[in-house]
């Protein structure tokens, strides 16, 4: 019987196999940033052990960093922002800092660097690690300990998850994106539907999709509690890697490009679960409540709890449209917001300032809107701004940020106020997540650029409507 | 970590499914620099409503509803609870990140079936204390599943770096046949 992609990621990484004993696998990259390394590395420094291996590791600033000139970051961001260049320092680790160019979003410049590439394994303490399974990979978000643990050693023990494939049919309808694959996906799935499980996302709907919408939903699979998401390597990944500062060159990259099309789920292999979805039903999703499995079509209504079956279902349901200010039966189209957020590792690369800057192109912001972009790397920002991306969302009235989490964690000065609500493209719709009090609901870029202009949920086609 | 036996409690309810750890513990407690002190901001936006159910209860033993823990991978959640005065998780399941965190400190994660979690949440509720045996792998006596490594390991409390660190011929052996990787030091 044939291997899946995850198979042959995993056995080729295992160092050491015992029973009874998680297998102990090697890992090829290890990306490190500001929030979750400081008491790792001072672990390290009290046991008295080094970076194994700094040269498969690489850290950047992102959660924290400050994305507008006007707002410095508060001291004690500035000290976990020191602590990190200072361990770096000590240990030998390469870091990108805050204006070198090459910083940025960590799942956003890991790629963009060439550094993730099909078959290896990356590791993260940040759970959003999974976006880089879009190659191929296998990628893991991990908490402070382990952290420690392949700063320590370059491996992780662990135990070989389930398989779960959903395989995406049909063809999509215009102005529907992997953003709303992804978040349709999540609201079959369930928040907890892959717990214990790594994700494959294949069939010819993702075969279509771009390295920016196959990293899309890649990223999310830990929304739907996936410990990893993948996407077979092929001509699209390939053409994406070739030539990137980490990408192999010449002679290895031949090699390396005969290894990675052994990489795909072999006909035979057999998954512990499958799904399907066929992409021609999707429509464009919009989050009401507060995880993002309560998701429902932009054409939809706010759900009504009392439909619920499950008890608790119902009471989350509840407690959600409390927490949203929301009745039940509302048309998601009659939500106003004040605020669009407009990036995040889930959707700010360079495709996806593209698509929202094609919706904006030619219209305004609403009145009662402030409306943000924030390239996933200082890399976008440059290459946004080399298309003329930057003055399209500037003359609409969207602020252009620099690079950063951002609003996404609000870890940093983007933070809604309390009662504010927000069309946002990042990935997580949970209380408070934007800032305390704030109300977030998951939208794709295009959809989120429409609501910026309409002041309420809005599709593209919808604007010239409006302004005729 | 903290090694853990068995402890007899009070139990606390949390009867929430899907409790994310940006509500065990928000953002901006994630900036400090230390692994200690994060008990006192546990659910800080949820404790500042007075009907929050956590008031008035106490105990060393949470018991909460399916998917607790999942979002962020964030290991001061788990600090949090240890620090606030937890040994124990029981709920239905949990987000994969925060149990494998829960694991890494000496903080008992519980999952026992839906049916048995409601049951045990009655029995908290009436004032019984619950006793969770690691030892015998039971919970207020019924028993829950957990692999024998990781169990030993909080048994024993053992440092699992310490126990890769001994595996080294295995790594270095392992480096030496594999592929070479990018370097991230080489990125020009």
């Amino acid at each position: 019987m044939g291997r899946t992609l995850f198979d042959k990621v995993w056995e080729s990484h295992v160092v050491r196999r015992r029973d009874g004993v998680p297998d102990l696998l090697y890992i090829d990259l290890h990306l490190v940033h500001e929030v979750t390394s400081p008491q790792a590395f001072e672990s390290l420094r009290l046991s008295g052990r080094s970076v194994r291996r700094p040269d498969l590791t690489l850290a950047t600033m992102d959660h924290n960093v400050s994305t507008g000139d006007d707002t410095p970051v508060d001291p004690l961001s500035e000290q976990q922002l020191g602590a990190l260049a200072r361990n770096c320092e000590e240990f030998g680790v390469p870091l990108y800092a805050t204006g070198s160019g090459r910083e940025g979003i960590v799942h956003v410049i890991g790629p963009e660097l060439g550094l993730t590439q099909p078959g290896i394994t990356i590791v993260c303490g940040d759970s959003h690690t999974s976006t880089h399974g879009a190659f191929g990979a296998l990628a893991i978000g991990v908490g402070t300990s382990e952290v420690e643990h392949v700063l320590a050693t370059q491996t992780l023990p662990q135990r070989k998850p389930k398989t779960l494939r959903i395989s995406f049919v049909g063809e999509p309808a215009p102005g529907v994106t992997a953003k709303d694959y992804v978040l349709a996906a999540i609201g079959e799935l369930g928040v907890e539907g892959g717990i214990g499980h790594v994700i494959e996302y294949a069939g010819p709907a993702i075969e279509a999709l771009s390295m920016e919408g196959r990293l899309t939903i890649c990223n999310m699979s830990i929304e739907a509690g996936a410990r990893a998401g993948m996407i077979a390597p092929d001509d699209v990944t390939f053409a994406y890697v070739k030539d990137r500062p980490g990408a192999p060159q010449g002679d290895a990259w031949e090699r390396a490009l005969e290894w990675w099309k052994t990489l795909p789920t072999h006909p035979d292999a057999v998954f512990d679960r499958e799904l399907e979805i066929d992409v021609s039903q999707i429509r464009p999703q919009v989050t009401w409540g507060t995880n993002p499995g309560m998701v429902v079509p932009i054409d939809g209504s706010v759900p009504d709890p009392a439909s619920y079956g499950d008890p608790d279902a119902r009471a989350a349901a509840e407690r959600a449209l409390a927490y949203m200010a929301l009745e039940p039966g509302t048309p998601i189209r009659e939500i106003e917001v004040g605020r669009v957020f407009i990036g995040s590792c889930t959707n700010a690369r360079i495709e996806d300032l593209r698509a929202a800057a094609g919706v904006a192109r030619g219209h305004r912001v609403h009145p009662s809107v402030r409306a943000m972009v924030v390239p996933g790397s200082a890399q976008v920002k440059l290459q946004a701004e080399a298309e003329g991306l930057d003055r399209v969302f500037v003359e609409a009235g969207f602020e252009w940020r620099r690079a950063g989490c951002s609003m996404c964690l609000g870890m940093n000065p983007d933070v809604l106020s309390p009662g504010e609500r927000c069309a946002s493209t990042s990935n997580r719709n949970f209380e408070g997540r934007q800032g305390a009090g704030g109300r977030t609901h998951l939208v794709s870029p295009e959809v989120a650029a429409a609501t910026a202009i309409a002041g309420r949920f809005a599709e593209a086609r919808e604007l010239a409507e409006l302004v005729a | 970590m903290k090694a853990f036996r068995s402890v007899t409690s009070r139990a606390v309810v949390l009867d929430r499914p899907d409790v994310d750890t940006d509500q065990v513990i928000p953002k901006q407690f994630l900036k400090r620099i230390e692994r200690t002190g994060y008990g006192e901001f546990l659910f800080f936006d949820w404790m500042k409503d007075p009907q929050f159910e956590l008031h008035g209860q106490e105990g060393r033993i949470l018991i909460a509803g399916r998917n607790f823990g999942c979002g962020s991978s964030r290991e001061h959640a788990a600090w949090a609870l240890q620090d606030y005065g937890f040994d124990v998780i029981v709920a239905p399941s949990f987000g994969d990140i925060f149990r494998q965190n829960s694991l890494k400190i000496g903080l008992l994660p519980v999952a026992v079936p839906p049916d048995d979690v409601k049951a045990l949440m009655q029995r908290a509720r009436g004032g019984e204390e619950l006793t969770v045996d690691l030892v015998e792998r039971t919970a207020g006596g019924i028993p829950f599943e957990l692999d024998d490594f990781s169990r030993e390991c909080l048994l024993e409390g053992l440092d699992d770096v310490a126990l890769t660190l001994q595996e080294e011929a295995a790594i270095a052996a392992y480096e030496a046949a594999a592929a070479p990787r990018a370097s991230t030091l080489s990125l020009g």
